[in-house]
């Protein structure tokens, strides 16, 4: 039982976690990016609609990508080149992206796709219990698990990593440096939206194999609020995304004991114990927020 | 510089923000409270410029047909069974315009797209989620002259009458099926919310399996939404996991599960409309909805200005008998003894020799229920709050 709820974790936490690894990247320049939340819808459709056309889920797991990274591109103008408000234009971006998903995806809800299926890896997937759990999966949940000790790689233990978090602490170091703060925020905006958008491909051609509208439903904006209770880091916002799949899978587990709890309650649970979780360990370290994050950026370029 | 403490304030602003987010998109997949459509129905008059007397015959003279959606007209569902209804219409009245809209949400929304459907001349209108009754009444009252026939309704007005099917007689049926079907006696059944009819089909479900197999038991799962296929897939994936060898649900869309079931080699038994296309190897069977040929007759009874006093003035409550619920063609799989029983049973529910629910029927704790002898009326079905015995999973109380 215990396996199973593991193994429903990463099941369903893969595509939050993906989102919330690209909210990451773009928070560590400065920039917060509620339209993270679009970015995987336009992903799960643009992902979903490439595979229907093409019957190649690869295809379809790179355009999702830039469908994500697209939509990214308006928060990205709109917050670094205008300097408008970034919750707001964010907020903008989500519902922007659930109209044009909605409008554009009515032609796709009936369609049938081949997508990527569970490949047990040959060996690993024999041990007992851990098999199950991790080594049976589909292609793109490998990958994600990959990404994570590389983004961390990548962000502490690189040049690009620095230019990265200077962006976000403080730009000053980036001009005096000869480096264009506005274009690192830019790439960053744009690398997040374009895992967001991968996150969403993952939900509709991995792990459902369909498109219905609005299908995200709220886990691009449980990705930005666990980049924040992560202190900004990518292995915690890994396991908080997977804590939000397993307690998801709990509560579906717990129904089926029939134990006397009410199903309302545990709809709650995914989302509290997230929480609350992440509150403890946001507790113990202190700030540790990218200074220049949500702030328009003064410098004149 | 900036002190510590504003970064953390306006971090917690940005939270605040969030969790307000989230639990707004949360809640955007529950159904919509129909009472709450904020609209005031007291501006009644000011709408009906063209003044209807209240004489006017609803229905009659009109040059279009409405139809308004909740979802898309493809979803193997709930709105897909609905709208192939309207193509029937079209199809049977060619001098008839047919207006639909799709994805039409329970608010306030509803009530403009019903406005503008009027004024396109449609002299009768198919709300056809149960949300879009509290729209449905107020245009009614503001419009004598124009015929409303809500699906699934349970109030009723001058010019509104409700239309529904006794969908638990194919799901108890597909529920014999099931029983039969499976190996491990261990069933996997997906819902949104405890709401009666969701609760009358789980019954009767588990009733039609424990028919054949009285140790045959049901696993419910809530999802808390009509179609989500993140938490769809969830749901299967864990009922799967847990060992159950056959899924049905009572979801607006079903493609998720009937595919995820597939995959994993899992018998489906579906609900809404024939997604056997889905699922070559394991589809068993399905309850449907069949509301071509009751929507001809509607609007026929409309326009002939009937209305009044006919059995759709008031709740209308098609039958297996009437064919407005049917059971989906069997899979290819189901091996011939199998179908030709439930088609025995079948026959002997038409006769009103069987009936799902004669008693005794206990709950899940053994309180006896529904009383030897004792037969229940449709309203009296239509109002189930508890689980029979056989089935795992808890109501909200």
């Amino acid at each position: 039982m215990i396996a199973d709820i593991l193994t429903g974790a990463i099941r369903s936490g893969t595509s939050v976690m993906l989102a919330s690894q690209g909210e990451l990247v773009s928070e560590r320049a400065g920039v917060i990016n509620l339209g993270t939340e679009g970015s995987m819808l336009c992903g799960a459709l643009g992902g979903f609609a490439v595979t229907v056309w093409s019957g190649n889920p690869w295809l379809g797991t790179v355009a999702g990508g830039l469908c994500g990274l697209l939509i990214s591109l308006i928060h990205a103008f709109l917050v670094i080149s205008c300097g408008a408000n970034q919750l707001a234009t964010g907020l903008t971006i989500m519902f922007f992206g659930m109209g044009v998903t909605a409008f554009f995806g009515k032609g796709f809800v009936s369609q049938q796709i081949v997508g990527f299926n569970p490949v047990p890896i040959p060996l690993l997937s024999d041990i007992p219990y851990l098999g199950k759990i991790l080594f049976n999966h589909d292609p793109l949940t490998y990958l994600s698990m990959l990404l994570v000790p590389m983004l961390w790689y990548l962000i502490f233990r690189t040049r690009l990593g620095i230019i990265l978090r200077a962006a976000g602490e403080r730009e000053e170091v980036l001009f005096a440096s000869g480096i264009n703060p506005r274009l690192v925020r830019y790439l960053a905006v744009l690398a997040g939206g374009f895992l967001a958008g991968i996150g969403g491909a993952q939900l509709s051609i991995a792990y459902t194999h369909s498109w219905v509208e609005n299908m995200v439903a709220g886990r691009g904006v449980v990705a930005v609020a666990l980049v924040i209770f992560a202190s900004w880091k990518p292995v915690q916002a890994m396991l908080g995304a997977y804590l939000f799949g397993a307690a998801q899978a709990l509560q579906l587990t717990v129904q089926q004991q029939g134990l006397a709890i009410s199903p309302y309650f545990l709809f709650m649970v995914p989302y509290v114990l997230t929480l609350v979780a992440l509150l403890i360990v946001e507790r113990r370290k202190q700030s540790q927020t990218p200074e220049a994050l949500g702030k328009v950026l003064a410098g004149s370029g | 510089m900036k002190s510590t403490s504003t970064w953390k304030k306006s971090s917690q602003s940005i939270i605040l923000l969030l969790v307000a987010v989230m639990l707004l998109l949360a809640g955007c997949s529950q159904p919509s409270n129909p009472a709450n459509t904020g609209t005031n129905s007291n501006s009644e008059g000011t709408g009906g410029g063209n003044a209807q007397s209240s004489d006017a015959v609803p229905g009659v003279g009109g040059s279009a047909v409405g139809f308004i959606f909740v979802g898309t007209k493809d979803d193997y569902g709930y709105n897909q069974a609905a709208y192939l209804g309207s193509v029937a219409v079209e199809e049977a009245y060619p001098d008839l315009k047919v207006l639909r809209a799709e994805n039409v949400p329970e608010s306030a929304e509803a009530e403009r797209v019903m406005e503008q459907m009027i004024q396109e001349g449609a002299k009768i209108i198919f709300p056809t989620s149960y949300g879009h009754l509290e729209p449905a009444l107020n245009v009614a009252k503001r419009h004598p002259d124009v015929l409303f026939y809500h699906q699934g309704g349970l109030k009723t007005a001058e010019n509104l009458g409700t239309y529904f099917g006794t969908i638990w007689e194919p799901v108890y049926l597909a529920g014999v099926a099931a029983g039969k079907m499976s190996q491990s006696g261990k069933l996997g059944f997906i819902v949104s919310v405890p709401i009666p009819q969701v609760l009358l089909n789980i019954n009767a479900f588990t009733l039609g399996a424990r028919s054949v197999n009285p140790e045959a038991t049901t696993n419910v799962v809530f999802t808390g939404s009509w179609c989500d296929p993140g938490q769809q897939a969830n749901a299967a994936n864990s009922l799967i996991d847990s060992g159950v060898d056959l899924l049905s649900l009572h979801q607006d869309c079903m493609k998720t599960v009937v595919e995820t079931a597939e995959r994993s080699g899992v018998m489906t038994v579906g609900y809404h409309a024939d997604a056997s296309e889905l699922a070559p190897n394991g589809w068993v069977t399905g309850s449907e909805w069949n509301w071509g040929e009751l929507f001809v007759d509607m609007v026929k009874v409309g326009t002939a200005g009937e209305f009044k006093g006919s059995q759709y003035d008031g709740k209308y409550r098609g039958t297996l008998a009437d064919d407005v619920v049917k059971l989906s063609p069997f899979g290819a799989n189901v091996p011939s003894d199998v179908v030709s029983y439930v088609e025995q049973q079948k026959a002997a529910l038409l006769s009103g020799e069987l009936n799902p629910f004669a008693g005794p029927i206990k709950d899940q704790s053994g309180n006896v229920k529904i009383e030897e002898g004792q037969e229940l009326t449709v309203e009296e079905l239509e109002s189930t709050d508890y689980l029979v015995e056989g089935v795992i999973g808890t109501i909200p109380q």
